[in-house]
């Protein structure tokens, strides 16, 4: 059978049904519109918030960005270069970034497994960049064409060590526009490594947007040191934890390493210097976690059941949520917008007086997990991991069985 | 006297390299070749991987960068593409560069990106206690290498013409001087240029090798170093085993960052139209 058939039939209902929600909203705005997928979405906002930078290889489903960014950098003034590899990919954009130049890198999960080891440099050395993981299925080459929520515990723990990373997952396309823009003002803002995570749904299906206008949105650059560059310490312990920063070739000779380092930026082992960097790396997201944390909730008020959903997972939870409403059960919906730092307290709080919790998602409890460390008690779960995406009918089959 | 002082960061010593080794020799060529170049000091980016000749720039006052195992190149490409006004140096190691980095060592060439490479080439693994490296030759020891090495070994140099550097050249920490003229050489190269440093480890390649002290090794850089103008002319059997030294390529090919720009200038006009 023909691709696009196929692709017609898996996603036209998930199309139609966003279509319809927003239309009312976006009539007044139609110049601005634009059809296109998640992955040009999240090249073009990536662009607007000033990346100028990208180094990839190419991946299945990710493939997009990088050709987008092929065409567009260079008409921009920006640089694109495939480079030989993932690895060389994630290190070349951490070294385009200290010369102070927005940066990001685009794959899927076998590619993202390889960028580990310099994600864990970033974190480190703190340098701001943008990874972007459009999930397929895995583990190993897995599902190359097919959509997977599975990289979430990747993302957050797949470089070794304690390190702080905060991760995205946008389930429109809009939604990708914006939270690309949002990774990129994370990075500068908290000196980090952000994870976009899509998956192949989100990344391919095509959609009509309102391209937001500069105005709507917020771009924010690193905080740059105003020091004397004699008196300049590149990882300085401030007020903010978050250390201002120089640009390579700027005029501050400093040294940056992936070892354990104090305040100058040169190796220590002096444990109560190792213990401020890594309390302090690890503090500077724990402290402004209210600034991350992003989430929506619809249909709260009354509920007795709520879905907890994120990624391309949460367009059949909102449908299914209205479908139980229709039969009348008291059902309501958690979006995540943003995965890491999860939102421990908030659900927490729910939990107190909503019971019953329903994760939907394409792995195999990965999100359910924290949500039950979350609830303090075991939450329903609605999974698939092969290669199909969660329908509607699914989740509210979950819903009837939890509201017996 | 020359002033080293100008270029090190005094209070980073006493340094973690073994008596005798020869990372301090290749050091001071480099800052020779770095002074005579006339390059400032805030344009000069140093680079390097995991290993003990990348421990070279925490001593050194630059804008210096300290990765991951194999993965300094890399970095440095993204250094030199997006600031294409610094001056990128990358000091590597045998292992960092053509083992576990030896992916972005040849793509690095093949692209011909304007970037000197300085590789300490030790045969051996020093940092992690002395195990085989791709350059350790055939039948010597290591500590993985218990029994003799059975693997041949890769000729650095070779590798790097062959993937495409524009300039190439070979010294020993003996024949310092040359180094340091071949440094500065690689420093005005436009493309990407390798410098091959042999470097003594007398701690972990000579001690169980049986070859003596670093004076033995000394001595046995100078007795068995060949002139590349003698190495042509003399038959294979002749240089086994023999260093072939001096500029073994210098060849103009197109270079990365430049085309790129053209690249970039014929995108931006056609936009413009």
């Amino acid at each position: 059978m023909p691709v696009l058939v196929v692709f017609f039939v898996r996603y036209s209902a998930l199309i139609l049904q966003y279509q319809s929600t927003k239309s009312k909203r976006n009539m007044m705005r139609e110049d601005d519109a634009r059809l296109m997928t998640g992955n040009e979405a999240c090249a073009e906002a990536a662009l607007v918030a000033g990346m100028r930078f990208f180094a990839g290889y190419p991946i299945t489903p990710s493939s997009e960005i990088a050709e987008c960014l092929a065409r567009r950098l260079p008409q921009e003034g920006g640089t694109f270069i495939q480079m030989e590899d993932e690895l060389a990919s994630m290190a070349a954009i951490i070294g385009a970034s200290l010369t102070g130049v927005k940066s990001m890198t685009a794959t899927s999960g076998p590619g993202f497994s390889l960028m580990q080891e310099n994600i864990g440099y970033a974190s480190m050395a703190e340098v701001p960049c943008v990874i972007v993981n459009v999930q397929r299925g895995g583990p190993s080459t897995g599902l190359p064409t097919l959509p997977s929520q599975s990289d979430v515990m990747q993302a957050r723990w797949g470089t070794h060590g304690d390190h702080p990373v905060i991760v995205v997952a946008p389930s429109t396309v809009r939604e990708t526009y914006d939270w690309t823009i949002k990774a990129f003002n994370f990075a500068e803002r908290f000196r980090v490594p952000v994870v976009v995570l899509l998956d192949e749904i989100v990344a391919h299906v095509n959609e009509k947007i309102i391209v937001p206008t500069r105005g709507e949105f917020e771009v924010i650059d690193r905080d740059r040191t105003t020091q004397d560059p004699k008196d300049y310490l590149p990882y300085a312990l401030t007020d903010s934890d978050i250390p201002p920063f120089a640009d390579f070739g700027s005029g501050y000779r400093y040294n940056v390493t992936g070892l354990s380092h104090d305040e100058t930026g040169f190796p220590a082992n002096d444990p109560k210097k190792v213990d401020l960097l890594h309390r302090r790396l690890n503090r500077k997201i724990e402290r402004y976690r209210n600034e991350i944390v992003h989430y929506k909730t619809e249909l709260l008020e009354d509920a007795d059941i709520v879905v907890v959903a994120y990624g391309s997972t949460a367009r059949s939870a909102y449908r299914a949520v209205r479908n139980a409403r229709a039969l009348g059960l008291k059902v309501g919906i958690f979006k995540m917008f943003v995965l890491w730092p999860f939102p421990y307290q908030e659900l927490d709080k729910l939990a107190r007086r909503v019971e019953k919790f329903i994760v939907p998602e394409m792995n195999l409890g990965q999100i359910a997990h924290e949500v039950t460390c979350a609830a303090k008690h075991e939450v329903a779960q609605v999974n698939r991991i092969d290669g199909g995406l969660i329908t509607p009918d699914e989740i509210l089959e979950a819903i009837k069985n939890v509201s017996v | 006297m020359f002033p080293y002082e100008k270029y090190l960061r005094r209070n980073k010593f006493p340094h973690i390299w073994c008596t005798g080794c020869g990372c301090g020799i290749v050091l001071k060529a480099l800052l020779r070749a770095i002074e005579k170049s006339k390059i400032a000091k805030d344009d000069i980016a140093l680079v390097s991987g995991i290993g003990c000749s990348s421990r070279t720039p925490g001593y050194v006052d630059f804008n210096t960068l300290h990765t991951t195992h194999g993965r300094a190149i890399a970095f440095a490409t993204g250094l030199k593409l997006a600031k294409k006004e610094l001056n990128v140096i990358v000091v590597t190691g045998d292992g960092d560069a053509t083992a576990i980095g030896g992916n972005h060592f040849i793509h690095a060439a093949r692209r011909n990106l304007d970037m000197t490479v300085v590789i300490y080439n030790n045969y051996i693994y020093g940092m992690t206690g002395g195990q085989a490296s791709p350059t350790t030759p055939a039948g010597k020891k290591g500590s993985t290498a218990p029994y003799g090495n059975i693997e041949p070994a890769f000729d650095v140099s070779a590798l790097a013409i062959a993937a495409g550097a524009s300039f190439v050249a070979r010294s020993t920490c003996y024949h310092a001087v040359q180094l340091d003229k071949y440094i500065h050489k690689g420093l005005l190269k436009k493309g990407f240029s390798v410098i091959e440093a042999m470097t003594p480890c007398p701690t972990y390649y000579a001690r169980p090798n049986r070859l003596g002290n670093v004076v033995d090794m000394m001595h046995w850089y100078k007795e068995n170093s060949i002139p590349v103008e003698i190495a042509r002319k003399v038959s294979e059997q002749e240089k086994k085993e023999k260093i072939t030294i001096g500029i073994l390529h210098d060849a103009e090919r197109p270079e990365y960052c430049e085309e790129y720009q053209k690249l970039s200038a014929r995108i931006m006009k056609t936009d413009n139209k």
